[in-house]
């Protein structure tokens, strides 16, 4: 099976401090990776620079299209990155107030990305939005409120909606527990959980929580200082640590 | 069209108190020209323009006096129009404006008779005809500024042609009003290319600006910009396929002229709430009752 997503070689440096120090991976389709390590360890930036958000010094992503074209991503040019973006890829923010529009309504949140691929007929559009809302366990009712009166749990779910409407192959999801109490943390992993399953998705999560990784996870990626110090199944990883920081922050976990 | 543009440097023209003809210098003129030409190459895309102090404050029509300005000559004719009126405050002072710093230039009230027509939210009802130029005042150029407060991000979103956002608004509207309830500025897409604010004028007169055979010129004062759609233009208002584009409708005629086919203002005449439906195109209203 060839990988979906292709990174070689990936380096970002913050002047003299190296963020992302020559990381390779591969995601290959339907995979779940997961990608931990400490506040500062490189993973945000590693997100960063996959999406073309940021430069990178160094190194490829290449990804495969649902047409089978190899593209490398971070040599593109911006209008099609953006394209990529809005059609076959989706990012999933920590924080959902930088990944959702706050004044307009929950449903046209998650019509947007529909429109912005041409849809131009307001009942379709209705009848998905609302399939969605259903889905991601949003009350039909508050279709037409502001995610403002929202939840924390709901505002991330709703921006699950957002992203996954259009069916992205690849989607990228940074800490998207980050900040929910436990309760709803588990809610929120168990829908993430059925909907890359039922549709198939390839996903790359980075988070600080190793629970997060257990719950979710295929493969798991441990970063530290810039690179990733361990790599595997993510059961293995996480009951049995190789690499010295990995056994460190496995045993850091309250709940291992 | 914007070759006739270049005004006579006539004698007769000479600097009066101190002002140039038009009030501009020659060379703000010429560089105001630059840019329209740059527009109308470039239907409905915002070019900046070096926008002048001009001796009223902004939000009076500052851009687009400076465009009539640039454009005005000795052979022009020029009508003044604020909401559909020539006897308003702002038209009033407008024409004077012109009467003042372009001496021998004649002024008008009639809508054919017009080469140049400024106005302010409104286009005439009189259907213009080729070799006119309607200059609109503009407050706010541009149509993505509540999706996007970054300048740099909606220009972006212009060159990558980025509009699907701007259907949010329609969709919301649909969703709570049932129909779309955006009655003014109600933007439009022009030449199947770019995303423009036709400015304030009523959705009623968005249909005019279509293959309208006349030039249309629109100057933002405040925003520096300058936007054009040049003579038979396809200009299309943003709509749902389920949803077409509707103008509104009233179920009187106007109470002075009894047209039906006329944008019409509510006024409220007595202390007790009575109310009158008239013509807001004041020229329209007076040559329909004349010739009754």
């Amino acid at each position: 099976m060839t990988p979906l997503l292709s990174v070689r070689g990936l380096t970002k440096r913050y002047g003299r401090i190296v963020a992302c120090d020559d990381v390779s991976l591969d995601l290959y389709p339907g995979q779940v990776l997961g990608l931990v390590g400490e506040s500062g360890s490189g993973k945000s930036t590693l997100l960063r620079a996959l999406v073309g958000e940021l430069e990178s010094d160094a190194g490829e992503v290449i990804y495969r299209t649902a047409g089978g074209d190899e593209l490398t991503v971070n040599a593109l040019s911006e209008a099609r990155r953006r394209k990529l973006m809005r059609t076959e890829w989706g990012l999933v923010h920590q924080n959902p107030r930088d990944g959702l529009r706050m004044h307009v309504s929950a449903g046209a949140n998650v019509a947007e990305r529909l429109l912005d691929g041409g849809a131009r007929h307001y009942g379709t559009i209705r009848e998905t939005v609302t399939a969605w809302l259903r889905e991601v366990e949003i009350d039909v009712d508050r279709a037409d409120d502001r995610p403002g009166t929202f939840s924390g749990g709901m505002q991330q779910r709703l921006q699950l909606a957002r992203v996954l409407v259009t069916h992205p192959r690849l989607v990228l999801m940074d800490e998207p527990t980050g900040g929910l109490d436990l309760s709803v943390q588990a809610r929120l992993l168990d829908l993430i959980r059925r909907l890359a399953r039922t549709l198939g998705l390839s996903m790359i999560v980075v988070t600080h929580d190793i629970g997060v990784v257990r719950l979710i996870a295929d493969h798991a990626l441990v970063m530290r200082h810039g690179r990733i110090v361990e790599s595997g199944v993510a059961d293995r990883v996480l009951d049995d640590p190789q690499d010295p920081y990995t056994q460190l922050l496995v045993s850091a976990a309250l709940i291992p | 069209m914007i070759a006739r543009a270049v005004p006579p440097p006539a004698a007769d023209a000479a600097p009066r108190g101190g002002f140039s003809f038009g009030y501009l210098d020659e060379r703000t003129k010429r560089s105001i020209r630059r840019g329209l030409l740059k527009a109308v190459a470039i239907p409905g895309h915002q070019i900046p323009f070096r926008s002048r102090e001009m001796p009223m404050s902004y939000g009076w029509g500052t851009g687009g006096i400076q465009v009539t300005s640039s454009l005005i000559g000795l052979d022009d004719t020029l009508k003044v129009i604020d909401q559909g009126a020539d006897d308003t405050t702002n038209a009033v002072n407008i024409r004077r404006f012109f009467a003042k710093t372009c001496p021998g230039v004649a002024t008008t009230t009639r809508t054919a008779a017009a080469t140049i027509i400024q106005t302010r939210h409104r286009v005439p009802e009189a259907p213009l005809r080729e070799g006119q130029i309607l200059v609109y005042q503009v407050p706010g150029p541009e149509p993505l500024r509540h999706l996007e407060p970054s300048e740099e991000k909606t220009r972006k979103m212009h060159a990558l042609e980025e509009y699907g956002a701007m259907y949010l608004r329609l969709y919301e509207d649909i969703s709570i009003h049932g129909h779309v309830a955006t009655a003014y500025n109600y933007p439009v897409l022009v030449h199947d290319r770019y995303l423009m604010s036709p400015s304030p004028i009523p959705r009623f007169d968005n249909p005019k600006l279509h293959r309208n055979p006349a030039l249309q010129l629109f100057g933002a004062g405040r925003e520096k910009r300058i936007y054009a759609v040049p003579p038979y233009t396809r200009v299309e208002s943003l709509c749902f396929d389920d949803y077409p584009f509707e103008r509104e409708t009233w179920e009187r005629g106007c109470a002075f002229c009894e047209a039906r086919d006329s944008y019409l203002d509510e006024v409220v005449v007595g202390d007790h709430g009575e109310r009158l439906w008239i013509c807001s195109d004041t020229d329209y209203c007076a040559q329909r009752t004349e010739t009754a």
